[in-house]
């Protein structure tokens, strides 16, 4: 009886060495954004994790995970989008001037710019899915056209402010529904639940994969991540709620990622998706709509980078020509960093999310230290090469 | 005549396969030589070999060039010594101009800087000298295929080329273009240059060839003297395909049932070159419980055939109807001719069939995702035991279905790519080439599969270069050449002579 323990044990630790080693990649970028985030939590005294600066940091970088979750789809099918900042600043100013010019009612101002952001992506992906002009190009075209037609639609000159609705959108808060105030119970009830959610759910997939023999990871291993996964959410809902709570945007973005997290692990779009960035013609002959699906995804992130758009606009309560200028830097280094391959058909949208932290985290670090912009965009640069050489080199090691 | 090139004993090995065996070859000076053989017979390895793409040491034997042993390291050593090949696939640079894919790389120039004058002056000379009238400054892209090989050519005599290897050069070009070419070789070999012809067309070699090699299975067949007769047209194609045919095909009582599909006045167009026709007219039937060969050489148009009828995947202005138990069905897209009960096994599995990075899971699952899902949503569970089960059924080797099918030996994942299409659940299965650069113990059980397959009732339509293949599995052989269907052969009266014959009388015509 002792003996057959001691050799599961021994196997056990066994498969847990060597499940570290081939998921690696995966692990790697998580543990790489909790040592930035802890190093900066250091060297700020602690001004990192202050509430008023994670709601901060939330709010400046959930534009750019809303467009990574975009962006994540079309590079896994094989593509680019380099013009997501200039739509998104296009989208602000079309917004600015229906609201502010026009009057408009919010709610039809949102839903007349989330389908002009579609119908951009369309006409983009148009181009590539059908007519097979490479992405870069026409996106690098698209970025150039919907610079100028910012400048053009807003005259040059900034537009504001908006209305309080509006403005909601960004800077709102989910108000405490139990009455307390502070700290926010709301937010600290929902994220217990998000918490629980995501335990539930990995511990129903790992019984389903256990009762099927699929090896999956060593309980170790999935006992540690969930339980860290899980602890984090609490904690970060309860830093929250002693500050104002959780922002609208918080939610908005969560419930995305969820989404997209859904879509591309357990439907067929998902699923095609993956294949046509991995072998085109293959899916093509495997009866796979290649064209209609590319075309889709460019939809989607044009639509996306609108919604992005429309947040930033109502963070800043006015809209810019200089709204959204290299964004989609930011946000194709954020796919990057967290994994996704450069000729497609591999990336995942929680490596997209971590990547997109990983640098709002860096970002919002080197500004307390006041560190300069010019050192800032050096370190930036080189923890994209970094994680890059990191992939390639793992990639070659596991050949 | 002293012997320009001795080639002995050379043997050549793969993993997992023997790729020549034992070979010689001997090349006079001043002759042409033909080298003759089926697809996969060790023509191309051996003039790799030849030329120091596989260099010394990665095989057995010795070279002797100009009665010294040589020991090439690439192929910059072999065309020091005046070796040079020409590829059957043309490397040249279609933006470049012709002078500059001349002298590409052997540019002629003082400390990096071009002498363009006297390029075009030497170019001009070149191409005088191949009879090519253009003028040197324009590119290559501009010509048509037959002269693009005069480049080649010119670029190989810049070299001072001694033995020139033509790698089947007239198989892309047409009548009067090929007879210049080999009107060409006889002009070299007045002059001195030794060349070596690897064709399938025998009546070229009829023409030019001085001697003939055959290649089989990676050995040396036979060498002799081609008298430019019929009688050793004959021979050749005796020696080329002449082998025992014992047990290498499982057996198989055909059951044969009523027509499945009939595809009737096929016509497909090149869909880039206007005005060349890749498939003429071709009407053929395949009934249920039957397997049904195409044969025909490389270029012949079977795999094109194949595609364009597995929705339009090939070519331009596809005309002909299509019809599956009497119906005419909609072929028009890959969903569409999915839809109708068509599959299509590629030729290329790794470029077209497979998506080598994901698992044989998701391989196995791809072409069929509508059947392990609901409303969009994959069942991973009843996805799983899907692949479980055709790993099982097809014996697929591996540890696991989450196995990347990179990683697999190429029997198996010809295995995950017939379980793709057979997940469809297809009344007719397009094999092309199924068994192509796989082991013979692999091999076996893909013929196992076929058998399996036809006593399932489904139709198959096996397209391969192989002949004994053919006639081991096929009820009823179609011969293509040139697009076109030479004719049928039912199972008694097919034979490896027959078949190349029909072929080679349509090149004749053609």
């Amino acid at each position: 009886m002792s003996h057959a323990k001691t050799n599961t044990e021994a196997a056990e630790s066994a498969t847990l060495g060597s499940h570290l080693k081939t998921h690696l990649r995966e692990y790697g970028i998580l543990i790489a954004l909790v040592l930035i985030m802890a190093f900066f939590q250091v060297v700020t005294d602690g001004t990192l994790l202050r509430p008023v600066n994670l709601t901060n940091l939330f709010l400046q970088n959930s534009y750019i995970i809303i467009m990574a979750l975009g962006m994540l789809l079309v590079i896994v099918a094989g593509h680019i989008d380099l013009s997501v900042g200039s739509v998104s600043g296009f989208i602000g100013g079309l917004a600015a001037v229906m609201l502010v010019q026009w009057g408009l009612p919010v709610v039809l101002v949102i839903a007349i710019c989330l389908v002009c952001g579609a119908a951009i992506g369309a006409a983009q992906g148009y181009w590539v899915a059908y007519w097979r002009i490479p992405s870069f190009i026409v996106t690098l075209a698209g970025m150039l056209v919907f610079r100028g037609l910012t400048l053009w639609l807003l005259a040059g000159q900034s537009v504001g402010p908006f209305p309080k609705a509006f403005q909601l959108l960004s800077t709102g808060f989910v108000p405490d529904l139990f009455g307390v105030g502070k700290p926010n119970v709301t937010a600290i009830v929902l994220g217990v639940l998000a918490a629980a959610t995501i335990v539930w759910l990995s511990a129903r997939a790992r019984a389903r994969h256990v009762r099927f023999g699929i090896e999956g990871e060593p309980f170790t291993i999935f006992a540690v991540k969930n339980a860290l996964v899980a602890l984090a959410i609490v904690y970060i809902a309860w830093l929250l709620a002693t500050y104002r709570g959780l922002p609208n945007v918080l939610i908005t973005m969560s419930v995305l990622i969820a989404a997209y997290t859904f879509l591309t692990n357990s439907t067929t779009i998902g699923r095609r998706i993956y294949a046509i960035g991995g072998n085109e013609k293959a899916a093509k002959l495997s009866g796979i709509n290649t064209e209609r699906l590319v075309f889709l995804t460019f939809c989607n992130m044009g639509a996306l980078a609108a919604l992005a758009g429309l947040i930033f606009a109502a963070r800043l309560n006015t809209a810019t020509p200089k709204a959204g200028v290299s964004f989609e830097l930011d946000v194709i280094a954020a796919c990057f960093i967290g994994g996704a391959s450069m000729s497609g058909g591999a990336g995942k949208i929680v490596g997209a999310v971590v990547g997109a932290f990983i640098m709002g985290v860096m970002n919002n670090g080197m500004s307390i230290l006041g560190i300069g912009i010019d050192y800032q965009q050096v370190i930036k640069g080189l923890v994209l090469l970094a994680a890059v050489i990191f992939d390639v080199y793992n990639r070659s090691k596991q050949g | 005549m002293t012997a320009l090139l001795e080639m002995r004993g050379i043997t050549k090995t793969f993993p997992g396969v023997r790729a020549l065996d034992n070979v010689n070859l001997t090349v006079s000076r001043g002759e042409i030589h033909a080298i003759c053989g089926e697809n996969g017979a060790g023509k191309s390895t051996l003039m790799k070999v030849l030329s120091g793409v596989y260099p010394h040491g990665s095989y057995e034997g010795e070279i002797l060039y100009d009665g010294q042993p040589v020991a090439f390291r690439g192929i910059s050593d072999s065309e020091a010594k005046g070796i040079i090949i020409i590829h059957q696939e043309l490397a040249l640079v279609p933006l470049l101009s012709i002078a500059e894919n001349i002298f590409l790389g052997n540019e002629i120039a003082t400390a990096g800087v071009i002498d363009w004058a006297d390029s075009y002056v030497r170019a001009t000379e070149l191409l005088r000298k191949v009879g090519l009238v253009e003028a040197p400054g324009i590119p290559v892209g501009k010509l048509g295929v037959g002269k693009q090989q005069l480049v080649e050519i010119a670029k190989a005599l810049s070299k001072e080329v001694k033995l020139l290897i033509l790698d089947e050069p007239t198989a892309s070009l047409q009548e009067n273009d090929s007879q210049a070419l080999l009107d060409l070789l006889l002009e070299f070999r007045a002059q001195g240059i030794t060349s070596i012809l690897i064709s399938h067309k025998l009546n070229e070699i009829r023409r030019v060839a001085d001697n003939v090699t055959v290649l089989r299975d990676g050995a040396t067949v036979s060498t002799f003297a081609c008298e430019r007769g019929a009688i050793a047209e004959d021979r050749i194609i005796r020696d080329m395909v002449g082998r025992d045919m014992a047990h290498r095909y499982p057996d198989r009582d055909a059951e044969i049932g009523e027509t499945l599909l009939e595809v009737e006045h096929w016509n497909v167009w090149h869909p880039e070159q206007v005005g060349r026709q890749m498939i003429r007219d071709v009407s053929l039937r395949v009934r249920a419980g039957e397997v049904v060969g195409i044969a025909g050489l490389m270029g012949s148009g079977r795999t094109e055939f194949a595609m364009s009828l597995f929705g339009r995947s090939y070519g331009r202005e596809i005309s002909g109807t299509a019809r599956l138990r009497g119906k005419e069905i909609d072929v028009s897209t890959v969903q569409a001719a999915i839809a109708s009960g068509l599959a299509y096994v590629t030729e290329d599995r790794k470029s077209l069939g497979l998506i080598l990075e994901e698992t044989i899971l998701r391989n196995t699952t791809l072409a069929a995702l509508e059947r392990v899902s609901k409303r969009s949503v994959l069942d991973t569970a009843s996805e799983r035991q899907v692949a479980e089960d055709y790993r099982r059924a097809l014996r697929i080797r591996t540890p696991s279905v989450f196995q990347k099918v990179m990683n697999l030996s190429g029997g198996n994942q010809q295995k995950v790519v017939l379980a793709k299409w057979l997940f469809t659940d297809p009344e007719v299965l397009i094999l092309d080439e199924p068994t192509r650069g796989i082991d013979v113990g692999a091999k076996y059980e893909i013929y196992n599969i076929i058998n399996e397959l036809a006593a399932q009732r489904r139709g198959v339509i096996m397209i391969s270069s192989e002949m004994p293949e053919l006639l081991g599995m096929c009820d009823r052989i179609y011969v293509m050449c040139e697009g076109a269907l030479m004719g049928e052969l039912g199972k008694t009266e097919a034979s490896q002579e027959r078949i190349m014959s029909m072929i080679v009388q349509g090149r004749q015509e053609g």
